[in-house]
């Protein structure tokens, strides 16, 4: 679990995450409002339906997949946050059915 | 497709933003396209936010930034955030990918300067939430101002170990234990490089600084430890490991661990570069001359995308490749270049001084390389263990591309990036082979996940760079 050094003082956007409205700040990943809500998993996995997180946080590991505004498979932290985006744990391949 | 552009440099870290400012400065048409939101590559992440109270937290080696990254917005260079290289052919095509939309744009040159991952080492448990990588953890604080909520274990080998514990100690963050999982003799091959380094002693000085705070602080470093595991069921509870002959377990909720940097080689090996294996950092290259040309013309590559120096050495290197650049594209003759390249190439000189002596540090044993456990998955988008792996080989598969066909290792969304180098080590050790005569997993377009969304914007002809 994460904490912040300083309250934020900068730019916040609302975000939508698992359905609830809450206020970021406007620089943060995707993946750094996940982990500073303590959200884990991110996800669970395709395969075995294994639960995963953030690992690498530069984009190389592809274990932060994401649902973004509806579209599954995106990398949480490589997408910034913007106002009014909709942020969903995937699971498994991001199916919605599944 | 537009005109081709002069220079199309990949990557804004400190060599990408060193190779721009110079070539930019020369009157070469520069455009550099960068996969983050703003430049200072990993080293230098979130720097454009940081308050005077955050740089001073970070230190001295992550303060340098403000300077690069200013001189690097100031040049004429034509900068692009947020935006992935999909593919990069040997005639100096690339695929990019920006907001949304698939574009080919086209280089006289190009240089790669994407810098280095960090280098994964299956444990068991490491696919754990509350499991992250120690440089991973250090950008949530750069950028995010994120630190451990309660305490944090850290784990592997590397300076960034105690680099990432200082800095944690001084934001009064519980640091319970550093675990250096180097063998202890290393230390013998390290001192007898000791002299060499010396002659770059800034950088022990600093990490000894780094030592002794630590030590005033009360926090434990502890050497020559093994058989590291992460345990919990849908989290991380515990950190086991042995040391002295002791098995020893810490309850904690987050393990940040860090095995050294390798280079990011897919787009080398997308391009068709030839690579070597670098036995002193374990790891493959890009073979590059001293100008930082590939085997392929007119595509170059820098900084830790071509051999773990540090952001210092790959400032220089960028510098030279910068110079080149201006070069080959007729700006500049040969003679102007060396005469301008002097001084960077004795301080890239000077600052390599102390690899030595980190690479034999921090040598990793074999049992970390190819010794993973049976059950321990080593490819973490396909699932596959290195009993799999081994098993494959036994079947006769006795090639990484072989046992990827048979198995799926590598084939998931992160393409091999994870698992590649850990299955060429286990495959060369179970084939009885040095991993140097092994050939690596493939690398073909696209590098990242593209949609036909994405594509799609190719055929539109809305394709304008």
């Amino acid at each position: 679990m994460f904490r912040r050094l300083q309250t934020h003082q900068g730019k916040v956007v609302t975000v939508c995450v698992e359905g609830n409205d809450v206020r970021v700040p406007a620089g943060d990943s995707v993946a750094a409002v996940m982990l500073a809500m303590d959200l884990l998993p991110t996800r669970t996995t395709a395969v075995s339906g294994a639960p995963r997180a953030p690992l690498c946080m530069m984009g190389v590991c592809f274990e932060c997949l994401i649902e973004i505004d509806g579209v599954a498979n995106q990398l949480a932290c490589q997408v910034q946050v913007s106002e009014g985006m909709r942020i969903r744990r995937q699971h498994g391949a991001g199916d919605p059915a599944s | 497709m537009n005109a081709p552009r002069e220079l199309v440099i990949i990557g804004a870290g400190p060599a990408g933003m060193a190779a721009a400012s110079t070539a930019a400065g020369l009157g070469v048409d520069t455009l550099v396209l960068d996969q983050q939101p703003a430049p200072g590559g990993q080293i230098f992440r979130g720097i454009g936010q940081a308050g005077p109270a955050h740089l001073e937290l970070l230190g001295s080696d992550y303060q340098a930034g403000t300077e690069r990254v200013a001189s690097f917005v100031h040049s004429s260079a034509d900068y692009q955030p947020d935006t992935a290289v999909w593919s990069l052919g040997a005639d100096g095509e690339l695929g990019i990918l920006q907001r949304g939309e698939a574009r080919m744009i086209s280089a006289r040159r190009v240089v790669i300067a994407g810098g280095a991952m960090e280098r994964p080492i299956p444990f068991p448990g490491w696919t754990l939430p509350g499991v992250m990588n120690a440089g991973g953890a250090q950008v949530l604080m750069k950028s995010s101002r994120l630190v451990p909520l309660d305490g944090v274990v850290i784990a592997g080998s590397g300076p960034l170990l105690i680099l990432l514990a200082w800095q944690y100690m001084r934001a009064g963050v519980a640091v319970q234990a550093v675990l250096e999982l180097a063998p202890r003799k290393n230390l013998w091959r390290a001192g007898l490089r000791l002299p060499a380094a010396l002659r770059a002693g800034h950088y022990l000085t600093r990490g000894l600084g780094y030592l002794l705070a630590l030590r005033r602080a009360g926090i434990r470093v502890t050497y020559g430890v093994s058989d590291l595991k992460a345990v919990g069921n849908d989290r991380l509870e515990a950190v086991t490991f042995r040391t002295g002959g002791r098995e020893q377990s810490l309850e904690t909720g987050n393990l940040l661990v860090h095995f050294g940097l390798v280079p990011g080689i897919q787009l080398t090996e997308a391009a068709g570069c030839r690579h070597q294996w670098n036995d002193g950092q374990q790891c493959w290259r890009p073979q590059t001359d001293a100008w930082g040309n590939s085997s392929v013309d007119g595509i170059a590559v820098v900084g830790d995308g071509a051999a773990i120096g540090g952001a210092v050495a790959a400032v220089h290197a960028g510098c030279l490749a910068g110079l080149e650049a201006a070069r080959a594209l007729e700006h500049i003759d040969a003679a102007e270049r060396d005469r301008l390249a002097v001084n960077d190439r004795q301080w890239l000189q000077n600052d390599l001084r102390i690899r030595p002596f980190l690479e034999s540090l921090h040598r990793l044993p074999e049992t970390l390389l190819s010794g993973t456990a049976d059950d321990t998955l080593v490819c973490r988008c396909e699932e596959i263990t290195a009993g799999e792996v081994r098993a494959a080989v036994r079947a006769g598969h006795r090639d990484p591309n072989q046992v990827k066909f048979i198995t799926r290792c590598g084939m998931g969304p992160c393409q091999g990036r994870q698992c590649g180098q850990a299955v060429a080590n286990i495959v060369a050790a179970a084939c009885d082979r040095p991993v140097s005569e092994v050939v690596p997993f493939r690398v073909r377009p696209p590098l990242r996940p593209v949609s036909i969304g994405e594509l799609s914007m190719l055929e539109s002809g809305n394709n304008t760079a």
